[in-house]
């Protein structure tokens, strides 16, 4: 039981990771470089997940999945299923939730290239494409791996928003923090323990990783391949 | 400098530049910058206080800033045109332009940040170019050394040999050689001759250096907030100068508001006070008459130091002081003297030396009649 908790909770926090790599690494260019004046608004809702209650997060989108939704609807329509309880429900809830986790870093990142580096990159004839992945994303790619590795680490650990959307399903949406909590609930507290110790250690080790990597001086050690 | 040969269409062409651009809220220049200038072949160097416009005009060429009108021609292609509505992206427009902080790749070796600017062209070419372009920049044994690696000169000459190597129809320079020591400067001033030579593309050189200017200006052209003041040969436009700014950008360290006192038409002088101060000047006489205030510049390295009240000279200006401060500027001493207004002279270290001059000596400024030049 533990290890399938453990296998579901791996899959979902490398699923979700790479979806929000994918989908942080624009996200970032925009909320970088954009002079929208609206763009305050972006970064606002970017943030959010951070500071709204999991539940709250969980409940809404779990609403937004629902038969109700247009959403919804047009997902059973496709796959005649829904999406509330099911392992792609919890990633979509999941991206949502870890999305600050990944995007900011990286927006930080980004922003912090020096400008004149890409002027001078415009000037020698590159496309903001080529600019972005010669110049950009190499000169940032610590910030865009502790994007990735943060938002591995949330999602392991997650659990209001799993609860809400997934609800406790072994093998289906069962992560090992549900089953911890399922187990105190039980009140088998070995087993909850034994998961509970297993996540920490799992969670510091990736943490232990991700600061080990960067050397004292602030530069990192993962390079552009 | 290793041969190649220059594409005709390269040699002929000229930079046409008229920009227009409003100051914007928050700006630091609160003018109107209106510049328009030709620039043909060969070195034009822009000269100017800094916040003049210089950079602007660069930018602008360069597509990293959009004018607010205004058009820039080369060899009658337009990079932007208000009124047609063209403005290429900088990365179409094939102009060379070194960043006054260079901005060399980081993370890319020397080879690397060279042939950046080659994508488009077939490797093979590739190759033949960033080789030769290492090899005349002297650069070759550094090909794979990274930017933080190098010393400021090879810096330097790294980012030129990147621009360059790309062949650009014009090239623009934003006080390239501001950081480096006197030998340094020179070679590199020799390079970007020997290259100017071969290549004759429009080059737009930024610099406040009077030196620079004499070494590489065909043309200059100085700005003033955001107007252009005077246009011509360095010679002329420094030797003459007739504008005010001009002639504290040429150098002329010493500015003085000045009021005549007398005049001595048989002596083809005039005499006139520095205002709020008793010292007297003898300057040349002005054909302006009814005019009494005036504004008078001299050159640091135009001023003599004595030790003790001179005799006998032609110098009609004999000035008694205190030193009040003596800095060392790389190969000469720049000292301020206090005669009641302050003077600013240059001299050399073995001058001091002989002199014996530290801070609080008692010394005598000798000025001849003509090195006091009227300004309007």
């Amino acid at each position: 039981m533990m290890l399938q908790a453990l296998a579901l909770t791996l899959r979902l926090a490398v699923a979700v990771s790479l979806i929000l790599l994918l989908i942080s690494l624009p996200l970032a260019y925009w909320l970088a470089f954009s002079r929208w004046k609206g763009k305050f608004l972006a970064e606002a809702m970017v943030s959010l997940p951070i500071v709204l209650p999991p539940t709250v997060l969980g409940f809404y989108v779990l609403v937004a999945l629902g038969p109700q939704s247009p959403m919804g609807r047009w997902y059973q329509s496709l796959t005649g299923h829904g999406l509330a309880f099911t392992f792609t429900g919890l990633v979509i809830g999941s991206v949502i939730y870890s999305l600050p986790f990944s995007v900011q870093p990286m927006t930080a990142a980004f922003a912090s290239v020096d400008h004149t580096l890409l002027d001078a990159s415009a000037i020698l004839g590159a496309s903001r494409w080529r600019t972005f992945w010669r110049i950009i994303l190499p000169l940032s790619f610590p910030g865009v791996m502790t994007g990735f590795v943060l938002s591995f680490a949330h999602t392991l650990g997650e659990f209001g928003v799993v609860l809400m959307i997934g609800g406790n399903i072994p093998g289906a949406t069962q992560t090992v923090s549900i089953l911890i909590y399922d187990q105190v609930q039980a009140l088998n507290y070995r087993v909850a323990n034994e998961t509970a110790l297993l996540l920490l250690v799992l969670c510091l080790v990736l943490l232990t990783l991700l600061y080990a990597l960067r050397r004292h001086d602030g530069r990192s050690q993962w390079t552009w391949p | 400098m290793a041969v190649s040969e220059t594409p005709a269409a390269i040699s002929q062409s000229a930079l046409s530049v008229r920009v227009v651009k409003r100051a914007a809220d928050g700006d630091e220049t609160p003018f109107e910058l209106h510049a328009e200038f030709e620039a043909a072949p060969g070195t034009t160097v822009l000269f100017g206080a800094s916040g003049a416009g210089k950079t602007t005009i660069l930018d602008s060429i360069a597509g990293l800033q959009t004018p607010d009108d205004g058009s820039i021609l080369i060899s009658d292609a337009a990079l932007f045109d208000f009124a047609a509505g063209v403005n290429l992206p900088p990365n179409r427009r094939h102009i060379g332009y070194l960043l006054q902080t260079l901005a060399l790749f980081p993370h890319m070796s020397v080879e690397q940040n060279v042939r950046y600017g080659l994508a488009n062209v077939d490797p093979a070419e590739q190759e033949r170019r960033v080789g030769e372009i290492l090899e005349s920049f002297r650069i070759a044994p550094l090909a794979r050394r990274r930017p933080g690696e190098i010393s400021g000169g090879e810096r330097q000459r790294v980012a030129l040999a990147r621009t360059l190597v790309t062949r650009p129809l014009a090239l623009l320079l934003d006080e390239p050689l501001t950081a480096l020591d006197a030998a340094t400067k020179a070679r590199i001033i020799e390079d970007l001759r020997a290259w100017n030579q071969q290549f004759r593309i429009p080059i737009l050189y930024v610099t406040h250096d009077r030196d620079e200017v004499f070494a590489l200006g065909e043309r200059m052209i100085v700005l003033e907030n955001g107007r252009i003041i005077a246009q011509g040969l360095p010679h002329d436009v420094l030797h003459r100068p007739e504008l005010e700014s001009v002639a504290q950008l040429a150098g002329f360290e010493n500015v003085f508001d000045c009021y005549v006192i007398e005049r001595h038409p048989e002596q083809g002088t005039m005499s006139c006070r520095i205002t709020g101060s008793p010292v007297e000047l003898e300057v040349p006489l002005t054909r302006i008459t009814g005019r009494n205030s005036l504004r008078v510049g001299m050159r640091a390295g135009d001023i003599m130091v004595a030790i003790a009240p001179p005799q006998g000279l032609s110098a009609r200006n004999v000035i008694a002081g205190e030193v009040a401060s003596l800095e060392r500027r790389d190969a000469m001493v720049v000292a301020h003297v206090d005669c009641g207004a302050i003077f600013e002279v240059d001299l050399t270290p073995g001058a001091v030396q002989s002199l014996s001059l530290s801070v609080g000596s008692r010394v005598w400024l000798v000025i001849k009649t003509y090195s006091c030049r009227i300004l309007q």
